[in-house]
């Protein structure tokens, strides 16, 4: 594998994004530094997908920039800013379920193939989630809800991103499943060995998402309504009971 | 016993040209959620192209490379130029657009290359094989164009398995959206994929045409045999296709040959019929896939 690079920082200054009339994100500053995991929170509906989907180009923005680095990625397409080192895992899992295990791995890995920056390859993935290995030769749409967490976490991995955009990785998984996969989370992004990801972690799981983060960012009604370390955010009483619902 | 040796190896040799005609439907399905209605038209311009070079004095080989090859360019021009602004938007759009195609191609045809009926030359004997001394319907022209259509399918399943960029063709097919998060140009995936679709129909046009007359509506009959073919196998399926293909060849050869060829178009509107009754998903698709 190559040498871990130097990673660039994520940063969002004052983006906005509208469905129609209605105003998803209103202004949004974030930054996700390499080596850290950057919590998004906030309740339904507070622009957190929205807030992903623009960063990655699926939506477009109507005001405000995104750059990794000193490059500008606001605005191009979606494949463009995939290629530059951003993996959005979606909500849903977003596996292809009619392509088998391995197939899904394969289309992420030629991305990190093109990109020559790959520091996962398939059989790592294989290794740090063995129920995936058994069923490499099944079709997705055989898997589990974890595994298929699993295998978009791993897909995600193999494109060799500098930037890890997770939305709602928690959704609809069982308590020891989603404390496996954030103890993984937070192991990646202090493995040093692994170029000093970028992970922005969307959540409505509060608590669980400020327990891995290093910093945390509260949305609400599309605008940024608090941001500091997460021990700070998570000690704030008002914070908690206004926004985070624990 | 002897007709009905007959009758089936023609029908399978029709049905080989059906299957071809039911994969390019089918691959153009997949992938843009469109009919496309044009797809004989279009293989019936590229088999004019053939004709023309062939009449001018080039060898039927090069007509025939000459004909896939334009198949290529005029499916990705048609999916660039005509198709990519209606894609994704309401399906009737789509439907009318590949009809307008489909009534465009065959005018300019006509105009181009004449409405008259016109003799298409085969590049095999024509004459039935001789199996101890009774003579068959079974011609080496046959076996060439199952042939053909066979390598061609053995290339396209090649493609998809076991190729990278057969696998992104068939993720971008899937899931739009998750292959752009994975960096694949879904735009030029699609843009293949109504080439090789194109290159596929345009093989079956110059198959059918060989030893036939051939005019701007010839395709037509076999378009219609071909989405038979593809609705029975699913739509979704390429196997299915290929089976759907055969079966109908098969058939219809079974009607034309015992009940009349009058009836063979009947028999393929009943045939239609009963498997958007008893089966509308197909023999090869999944349930749930199909959302029409």
């Amino acid at each position: 594998m190559s040498a871990p690079a130097t990673t660039a920082a994520l940063q969002v200054r004052g983006l906005s994004a509208s469905y129609g009339p209605v105003t998803a994100l209103d202004g949004v500053d974030v930054t996700a530094e390499p080596g850290r995991i950057t919590a998004v929170l906030g309740a339904n509906g507070a622009g957190k997908t929205t807030l992903l989907r623009t960063i990655s180009g699926l939506v477009r923005p109507t005001a405000g920039q995104v750059l990794l680095g000193d490059r500008d990625l606001t605005r191009a397409p979606a494949e463009t800013i995939a290629r530059a080192g951003v993996a959005h895992v979606p909500e849903g899992r977003g596996v292809i379920t009619e392509l088998t295990v391995e197939e899904n791995l394969r289309l992420g890995a030629l991305l990190g193939s093109s990109r020559k920056r790959t520091r996962h390859v398939i059989d790592d993935v294989y290794a740090m989630f063995p129920p995936l290995a058994e069923r490499r030769a099944r079709h997705a749409h055989t898997l589990s809800g974890g595994e298929r967490q699993m295998l978009v976490i791993g897909r995600a991995l193999v494109t060799g991103p500098d930037v890890l955009l997770l939305d709602e990785p928690s959704l609809g998984l069982a308590p020891r499943i989603v404390a496996q996969i954030f103890g993984l989370l937070r192991e990646l992004v202090d493995d040093a060995a692994s170029g000093r990801l970028s992970v922005l972690l969307v959540e409505q799981n509060a608590r669980s998402a400020l327990s891995i983060a290093d910093v945390g960012v509260v949305l609400n009604l599309g605008r940024v309504v608090a941001t500091d370390s997460a021990a700070a955010l998570a000690a704030d009483d008002g914070l908690r009971h206004a926004y985070l619902g624990f | 016993m002897q007709q009905f040796l007959n009758v089936t190896l023609t029908g399978l040799a029709q049905g080989a040209v059906y299957s071809a005609i039911a994969l390019a439907l089918v691959l153009i399905w997949r992938s843009t959620r469109i009919v496309n209605f044009a797809q004989g038209a279009m293989a019936m311009f590229t088999t004019y192209i053939a004709l023309s070079l062939i009449e001018a004095g080039q060898s039927y080989w090069v007509g025939l490379l000459v004909a896939l090859v334009s198949g290529l360019v005029l499916g990705a021009l048609v999916e660039r130029v005509v198709v990519r602004p209606v894609e994704g938007g309401p399906e009737l759009n789509a439907v009318i657009v590949t009809l307008g195609l489909f009534v465009g191609f065959q005018a300019l045809a006509a105009i181009l290359f004449g409405s008259t009926f016109v003799s298409f030359p085969a590049p095999f004997d024509l004459r039935g094989f001789t199996v101890g001394g009774v003579n068959i319907a079974f011609t080496p022209n046959s076996i060439f164009v199952i042939a053909a259509v066979v390598v061609v399918m053995l290339a396209l399943v090649a493609l998809f398995r076991f190729t990278n960029l057969g696998l992104q063709m068939r993720a971008s097919a899937f899931s739009q959206e998750v292959s752009r998060l994975l960096g694949v140009r879904v735009g030029a995936m699609l843009t293949l994929g109504w080439a090789l679709a194109a290159v596929v129909g345009s093989l079956a046009g110059v198959l059918i045409a060989g030893g036939n007359l051939v005019s701007p509506n010839y395709m037509d009959a076999v378009v219609v045999f071909g989405f038979v073919a593809a609705v029975l196998g699913g739509l979704e399926s390429p196997g299915g296709a290929v089976v759907g293909g055969l079966t109908i060849g098969l058939l219809l050869s079974y009607v034309s040959g015992y009940l009349g060829s009058e009836l063979v178009a009947l028999a393929a509107l009943v045939i239609l019929v009963a498997v958007l009754l008893v089966r509308p998903q197909g023999l090869f698709s999944h349930a749930a896939a199909r959302r029409v």
